[in-house]
């Protein structure tokens, strides 16, 4: 890598007042043929044609995106990063995202600011006690770090909190390995280091439709005319449908609204992430001081990238309730992104019944954390044309068969 | 906030009523084989697979807080405006 970032770069560009620094990547014209194109720029797809190049020896390859990198939903969701799901084949896919984490900033020479700060889940009600300490257990029986906070301990984590709340904090789980990543850094870091890698991102270039013949990828029609491949990776979160639909594809996915807001840039007051099934909330405070919240997703479907607002109402009703000390904090911006909801709250990473054509979606309202992870098993399924072991139990196949993994306890509310 | 035409209640706020994704799901009848039971694909086509539509799309609601009625609707999922379709009861 000619263009690598370090130290002495930093200095020396900063001597310059920062005027010469290269692009960071390039922005070609797309070629007739590619040996695999990915659709959808954002971090997931990013990060599938990274490791595409770096691990399994593809240089040929372009991501295509209709509008700019990274301006989906990984500029949209809130950030947080863990792996304590329940079930052992989302735990282990999780934490082998979270594993790749850890060492992300290296490996792409670029700064995520993954900041391992912990993540804890609130238990408000007995059975919610029993719900959590069994899924702490699952997870150290799969090799991820979980701990039980008595509510004294919660407090001690979270000053400021209010336990005592209608629903009363019984307790939580405690992830230290859990935290909080810079979204746009992502992209960028995994664009950067595929760039350099020799794949093309190419933007403003929507797909328009997908050619087969005798069930198997010819190419993709895009807004820069047609380009022959014939592997295709579909990683376009909430249109999943709409782009599957060209290839006569169905899926078990609906899209809906997903709101988030940050407050104000405030003084550092929470240094964790706190979330909350039951009464649904979690926030966070990033580094530049703005409080991050989430609401859930709105109960219609939604192509809009907007919600109501009484759902966002509804969680900083939470929110105020949980942290009393925040209800004079304004609110700053408000936004929405466009989630693929699958039945079983657990994505889809699979290949499908035509030939060439590979989908990952289904991520719903929770894909960030598992950004590299997912880049990673989808790389490996697009290169051997078979799921690593990892990615197996998350086939389409499994809405047929019958074997979901029914993630809706540790997934499906707070993300 | 969506303002839902409740065909017998009129307009009302949306937190008056739930959502029931898409109209015109049918169960699958009639002895898809010999034995006269669904096979897999046609059972998890018809529990799972969904329109999805990006555009006008028919959708049910429930008047929840309301005639507890269910209706069917036709809305924009893009702009989410409702369509004026005729609004009968299902």
């Amino acid at each position: 890598m000619g263009n690598r970032y370090s130290i002495f770069k930093l200095i020396r560009h900063g001597l310059r007042h920062n005027e010469q620094w290269p692009q960071a990547w390039r922005s070609p014209e797309p070629a007739r043929e590619y040996d695999a194109i990915i659709v959808g720029a954002g971090g997931h797809g990013l990060a599938t044609a990274y490791y595409l190049a770096r691990l399994h020896g593809m240089h040929n390859i372009a991501v295509l995106d209709k509008g700019w990198l990274g301006g989906g939903n990984t500029a949209r969701n809130t950030t947080i990063v863990r792996s304590n799901y329940l079930w052992d084949e989302s735990s282990q896919l999780y934490e082998k995202s979270m594993q790749l984490w850890e060492g992300l900033s290296q490996d792409l020479n670029f700064n995520v600011m993954f900041s391992q700060r912990g993540v804890m889940n609130l238990a408000h009600s007995l059975q919610e006690v029993r719900d959590t300490r069994r899924r702490i257990n699952a997870n150290r029986y799969n090799g991820v770090d979980g701990e039980w906070l008595t509510p004294e301990q919660v407090a001690e984590r979270a000053p400021g909190i209010n336990l005592n709340t209608r629903y009363p904090v019984m307790g939580a789980s405690w992830q230290p390995r859990g935290g909080v990543a810079r979204h746009d850094a992502v992209a960028w870091g995994f664009a950067r280091a595929a760039d350099q890698l020799g794949v093309h991102i190419i933007e403003n270039c929507p797909v328009t439709g997908i050619r087969t013949r005798d069930g198997q990828v010819e190419g993709v029609e895009t807004g820069k005319g047609f380009i022959r491949t014939r592997k295709l990776g579909l990683v376009v979160a909430g249109h999943s449908s709409v782009v599957a639909d060209m290839a006569g594809l169905r899926l078990p996915i609906e899209s809906h609204p997903l709101q988030a807001l940050v407050s104000e840039p405030i003084k550092p007051v929470i240094n964790t992430v706190v979330m909350s099934n039951a009464i649904h909330a979690y926030i966070s405070q990033s580094d530049k001081g703005d409080l991050v919240i989430g609401a859930g997703i709105d109960q219609y479907l939604g192509y809009g990238q907007r919600g109501s607002f009484h759902t966002i109402e509804r969680t900083l009703q939470a929110i105020v309730e949980l942290f009393p000390m925040l209800s004079r904090v304004r609110m700053n911006r408000q936004w929405g992104g466009i989630v693929d909801v699958s039945p079983d709250a657990c994505p889809i990473i699979s290949t499908t019944p035509v030939k060439g054509l590979y989908i990952n979606c289904g991520w719903g309202t929770g894909g960030f954390k598992a950004t590299p992870g997912s880049g990673w098993v989808f790389a490996h399924t697009i290169a051997n044309n078979q799921a690593h072991r990892l990615n197996a139990a998350f086939s389409l196949d499994r809405f047929y068969s019958g074997r979901l993994i029914d993630e809706h306890g540790a997934a499906a509310v707070a993300h | 906030m969506l303002l839902i035409h409740c065909p017998w209640c009129g307009p009302r706020a949306e937190t008056e009523f739930s959502y029931g994704g898409e109209a015109g799901i049918q169960r699958p009848v009639g002895a898809a084989t010999e034995e006269g039971w669904l096979d897999d694909e046609q059972w998890g086509n018809y529990l799972f697979m969904r329109r999805n539509t990006m555009g006008v799309f028919r959708e049910q609601w429930v008047h929840t807080h309301g005639c507890r009625r269910w209706f069917e609707l036709d809305r924009d999922t893009v702009s989410l405006a409702f369509q004026p379709a005729p609004q009968e009861p299902t």
